[in-house]
């Protein structure tokens, strides 16, 4: 659990352990160690935490199982199979939960328990580790699409290869989205309220968002308003991607038009204490 | 007597600094300096502007007016310059709860290109004992022993130290103690708010009380305790402590004619006179006589908290 082990790059501390101006300068470590660092530190944060295990990993492989092994909810595969049409809803649904609950959660907190400003004071500094959370983010996702991916092709399934890159795009595009969502609450909300609004935010964007059922198969007024969320444009551009039809040009608007606008939001009304 | 100059190696210089919170200045004029190789207490009641002071020098937060200057430099516009050279330890810890505290002070070592030798640091603070415990499971006294840790690992050459002790047992702020008195041997400018005075008698080469955002008095421990402390006659007071219910009156009249004693609160005693060697050896012979023990006796010193009460008429908390 050790990022990097200071011991070997200290020559000068055995000498003058007292540190100080006695020693050699202050100086920090390099960028990209900082922020490496800090997208471990993250990375393991998450991945430690129980609650979020369960939100992050445990409900996305959950309804996947529970979607494809049963017939619960009443699916139009549009000629695919059950675990094809369902895998990239499900990648959707994972992304949300990282990149807005569990970000949003966890960066309230660390608002809360002055983790923030402390972190702020050291070499890693404010940009550090907002970098260093996005890319936790992002260490997290690829945990969430190995295990998703692996379960899901025990139980079938077979995506067009030649969308993955595509896909891989979308989710990207759906982290930042997200991860600026999480950011403008966990900024801006008692670290109470954005735990209550994260949870509620996620269940909605499921359960009514376009996430594991098609907005074309909502009712035609939902189906207008989940197209245009968020969750609903990251859903169907995986579809699009992962059954070969194709990501559809408006999911990438609607969803870069969300990141521009939680971005916006994020970096004029973030308070860091 | 505030510090208004500030002399050009100060490691750091706080000039006029304002900052107001919805339109009531929480700190208001304030200047202070704090020089390497001498550690600078910042004492003061609850709400006196001690917090927010130190945030400026960290570049936590901006000053409406005033200058700030730490190690010459500006602490907004070179943060990044800066960052490495200053150790701070805000007063709510700023730990990340859910990681263990071995974990927590090696994140932050990973930071610097040289910092110190963790394993060491965690032997001296007592860290050990703790380090494979989350930091929310932590005691008080161990988060503050850790975050002190984290805010020296980097090898600063100015530590900000937000109420270091509060939440310590004795054991663990004599350590605190002896590491920060190690840092000061090593050169390193040490900035400490704290408003429990032994720490600052104890610690401080200078002390800046700070009341209603300003400082409202500046100098070494023994300046501030010697000021006003000798009646205009040259009277000196003898504190001590004994049984409580002595004849104060006969005492006083066994002392000689200038002397008067009281009886502040029961067994702690105040006789002001002309206070020698001769006059210390007639109390404590008077005592004899009654086969009483001073079980404690000072001559000539005040308590910072006399000096605060004499400043502002009230009591630090």
């Amino acid at each position: 659990m050790t990022p990097t082990d200071p011991a070997p790059l200290d020559p000068a501390g055995a000498v003058t352990p007292a540190a100080g101006p006695a020693g050699p300068p202050s100086a920090a470590a390099p960028a990209l160690r900082r922020v490496l660092a800090q997208t471990g530190f993250e990375t393991r944060a998450i991945l430690r935490n129980g609650e979020q295990l369960l939100v992050t990993v445990a409900l996305p492989v959950f309804l996947l199982v529970g979607l494809v092994a049963t017939d619960v909810l009443e699916l139009d595969t549009g000629g695919a199979s059950r675990v094809d049409f369902v895998t990239p809803g499900v990648l959707a649904l994972a992304c949300l939960a990282t990149s807005f609950t569990s970000q949003a959660i966890a960066t309230a907190f660390d608002r809360r328990n002055g983790v923030l400003r402390l972190m702020a004071t050291t070499p890693l500094g404010r940009g550090g580790l907002l970098a260093g959370k996005v890319l936790g983010v992002l260490g997290v996702q690829v945990v969430q699409v190995a295990i998703i991916a692996v379960v899901a092709a025990a139980l079938g399934w077979r995506p067009d290869l030649a969308g993955v890159p595509a896909a891989i795009g979308c989710l990207l595009l759906g982290t930042a989205a997200f991860t600026a969502l999480a950011l403008l609450l966990a900024g801006t909300l008692r670290a109470e309220g954005v735990l209550a609004v994260a949870n509620l935010v996620l269940v909605l964007l499921v359960v009514a968002g376009g996430t594991l059922v098609a907005p074309d198969q909502l009712a035609p007024w939902h189906a207008h308003v989940a197209v245009f969320l968020p969750s609903g444009a990251l859903a169907e551009a995986m579809r699009g991607a992962l059954l070969g039809t194709g990501v559809p040009p408006l999911s990438v608007v609607v969803l870069a038009a969300w990141t521009a606008a939680f971005g916006w939001g994020a970096g004029r009304l973030f308070r860091w204490s | 007597m505030p510090t208004t100059s500030a002399p050009a190696g100060a490691a750091v210089a706080v000039r006029g600094l304002v900052k107001r919170y919805g339109g009531r200045d929480v700190v208001d004029g304030l200047s202070l300096t704090a020089r390497s190789g001498e550690v600078t207490a910042v004492l003061g009641p609850n709400g006196a502007g001690k917090t927010t002071t130190v945030e400026c020098c960290e570049g936590l937060r901006s000053p409406d007016a005033g200058e700030v200057r730490v190690l010459g430099l500006d602490p907004r516009a070179d943060a990044a310059a800066l960052r490495p050279r200053v150790g701070v330890m805000l007063q709510d810890g700023g730990l990340p709860s859910g990681a263990r505290a071995g974990e927590v002070l090696r994140h932050v070592a990973a930071m610097y290109a040289a910092p110190r030798d963790v394993d060491e640091l965690v032997e001296r603070l007592g860290i050990g004992s703790f380090v494979r415990t989350t930091v929310r499971r932590l005691s008080g006294g161990q988060r503050q022993r850790l975050a002190l840790a984290a805010a020296v690992v980097g090898r600063p050459e100015v530590v900000f130290l937000d109420e270091p002790s509060a939440g310590m047992d004795p054991q663990s702020r004599l350590a605190v103690w002896e590491l920060v008195r190690e840092l000061r041997a090593a050169g390193v400018a040490i900035v400490l708010t704290t408003h429990l005075m032994d720490e600052a008698e104890s610690l401080a080469d200078v002390v800046h009380v700070v009341d209603h955002g300003r400082v409202i008095a500046s100098g070494t421990v023994p300046d501030l305790l010697a000021a006003g402390d000798d009646g205009p006659d040259g009277a000196t007071s003898v504190r001590f402590d004994a049984p409580a219910g002595l004849d104060v009156a006969a005492l006083g009249a066994a002392l000689g004619p200038r002397w008067a004693v009281t009886e502040p609160r029961p067994g702690a005693y105040v006789a002001t006179g002309p206070a020698g060697p001769r006059a210390v050896a007639a109390l404590t012979a008077w005592l004899a006589d009654r086969d009483t023990l001073a079980t404690r006796l000072t001559v000539g010193r005040r308590t910072l908290e006399d000096v605060f009460l004499d400043l502002t008429g009230r009591h630090l908390r």
